[in-house]
């Protein structure tokens, strides 16, 4: 009975085990370290099993955002069509940029490419914050973390699904018949969810060390919407300038996906028997599922390397 | 012959016989870096000559909170871990939640230790009954565990005593109400390693008697608990053993009676 008072000897091993440091003692029982990173297959296995905990977030997410708005999911379509027709006012009708375009197509032109670039734009603001703005799950629960990053990519496909309804009446309204072209729709919007996934990832590691990178974010995404050609076409312009600047806008991947999308959801404005018809640069389906492949791999990779630091003040 | 010869020895070898470890930590350091806590001038030509001359530390400060502690956690045990605020106990638990990661030393565990509680995980805007499958989706569990065990959290947490108050949203409940139905979430999953800060005093009388029901229980479920309390009674009502940290040094391991008593009359060893 003394022994048990003796206040250390709770701790130290006893019988066989006795005189064990606590290295080889973890070794012999097979004890792992707490909160170490598992290989990239584990992870992936471990994000699999969580995939349900990612869309239940997703879902709850979305309904918990508009719940003290009086319109509520309203908003999630309301806004970009306010920005739409703001861009419309002033890219289309002052600035006469609807003029390059079949008649009465601009506006479906302009739309695509609002919510589309949308979609990526949200996907990096969101995986900015992904990690930074939930330190309190990270804290408290055991997760991989790129649980969050992707469950913020589902919530903009969410919001995105409920836009493309929204489309899908503009484009019919602005005369355009649906066609066979509707069936890239899905491919298409699969492609760019796998490229915002990737770098949602990227930034979600980017902006958990560096806090700073959320206030550069706005500024460096507008400057990627303008050099983009979401409200004019860039391909009007492009011949002027020098080969390489061509080049870094036909593989930029922002134009990329809203090229293939404005083509799926209205052919009629690439139609070249028209006498005004925009241009598709060429290899557009390449790059896009180039950019989608690579940057999902380089951003899945990239999170998991820093997987054990997240949540650290 | 043979057969009372071995029972002796068993019964003189049973006191010193080698237990199975669940947790193991060897002398761990942690560092908390806390940016924008420096004393120097926060005005942005001040931060921009720091960017320039990339002088980073002046921005962060590091709080060294838990300084060498090493101990042995064994199968079957509860520990207590006691000591003032801001001594490093629920660091200490963070870190073998693996939630932390550690500066010096090593933790090593059998499975994946939990933290009882869910609360970063609800939404307050969401129903209860959304909240109670999003919680214990977040602890991972399956959709059919989710769906088996839903009524029974319903149940325990009692928040439909009066009515049907689980389909309204969260903020809508009472402080006491929403504390019940977290602890009804989290204490709904069984661990391997448990462990709990602060989560017996909740709720009303009746529910503080089945939650204290319900950890016995999870005790028995779990290989090992490591609880974290300011109140010396349910540390001695819950835990054999104590592990008394003071500014993240370990002063006394010992049993709870000897060193609950001590800390109580603040005798330092």
């Amino acid at each position: 009975m003394s022994t048990v008072s003796e206040p250390v000897s709770l701790s130290a091993p006893r019988g066989a085990d006795a005189g064990l440091t606590p290295q080889q003692l973890a070794a012999k029982y097979g004890l792992a370290v707490s909160g170490a990173r598992p290989g990239l297959f584990a992870y992936t296995k471990q994000l699999w099993a969580r995939r349900h905990f990612i869309w239940a977030f997703a879902t709850a997410r979305l309904v918990a955002q508009y719940t003290d708005a009086k319109l509520g999911q309203l908003w999630q379509v309301v806004t970009p069509l306010l920005n739409c027709g703001v861009f419309y006012l002033v890219f289309g009708i002052i600035l006469q940029n609807k003029n390059g375009f079949p008649p009465n197509t601009y506006i479906a032109w302009l739309c695509v490419g609002v919510f589309i670039f949308q979609f990526t734009q949200n996907a990096v603001q969101s995986g900015t914050r992904a990690i930074s703005d939930n330190l309190g799950l990270i804290r408290a629960l055991h997760f991989p973390r790129a649980s969050l990053p992707i469950a913020f990519t589902v919530i903009q496909l969410q919001q995105l699904l409920i836009s493309t309804v929204v489309l899908v009446v503009t484009v019919l309204a602005a005369g355009i018949a649906p066609g066979r072209t509707w069936l890239l729709i899905v491919p298409a919007l699969l492609l760019q969810t796998l490229f915002n996934t990737g770098i949602s990832l990227i930034m979600a590691r980017i902006g958990a060390k560096t806090s700073d990178i959320s206030q550069l974010i706005p500024f460096v995404m507008r400057a990627w919407m303008f050099l983009s050609g979401v409200m004019f076409s860039i391909q009007d312009q492009v011949h002027r300038w020098p080969k390489y600047v061509q080049v870094i806008c036909e593989i930029n991947p922002a134009s990329v996906y809203m090229n293939l999308l404005r083509h799926a959801f209205a052919p009629i404005i690439y139609n070249k028997h028209l006498p005004v018809h925009q241009s598709l640069p060429p290899h557009q389906w390449t790059y896009g599922i180039a950019w989608a492949v690579g940057i999902f791999v380089i951003g899945y990779v990239f999170f998991w390397k820093a997987e054990e630091e997240y949540g650290r003040g | 012959m043979a057969d009372t010869d071995l029972s002796k020895q068993d019964a003189v070898t049973d006191t010193v016989v080698a237990r199975e470890p669940t947790v193991v930590v060897d002398d761990v350091h942690i560092v908390y870096r806390v940016h924008g806590a420096g004393s120097g001038k926060g005005s942005a030509t001040s931060a921009l000559s720091r960017i320039i001359s990339r002088k980073r530390a002046s921005g962060v400060r590091e709080v060294h909170a838990v300084k060498g502690i090493s101990f042995t956690a064994y199968k079957g045990e509860a520990i207590g871990l006691i000591g003032s605020n801001g001594s490093g106990k629920s660091t200490m638990l963070a870190a073998i939640a693996g939630l932390l990661p550690t500066e010096k030393g090593g933790i090593y565990t059998n499975g994946q230790p939990s933290l009882l509680g869910v609360n970063a995980a609800l939404m307050n805007e969401l129903s209860g009954e959304r909240n109670v499958v999003l919680g214990c989706l977040a602890m991972g569990m399956s959709p059919a565990q989710v769906r088996a065990r839903y009524q029974e959290i319903v149940e325990f947490s009692g928040i439909n005593d009066k009515g049907d108050f689980i389909s309204l949203p969260m903020r809508t409940y009472s402080s006491g109400m929403g504390a019940r139905l977290r602890f009804s979430i989290a204490a709904a999953k069984t661990h391997d390693v448990l462990l709990i800060d602060e989560a017996l005093a909740t709720g009303d009388q009746a529910f503080q008697q089945r939650s204290k029901k319900r950890i016995e229980e999870l005790r028995g479920e779990a290989g090992t608990v490591f609880l974290v309390s300011h109140d010396n009674n349910s540390i001695r009502e819950v835990c054999e053993r104590t592990i008394w940290i003071e500014a993240g040094e370990l002063v006394m391991d010992g049993p709870t009676e000897e060193v609950v008593g001590r800390y109580e009359r603040g005798e330092r060893p």
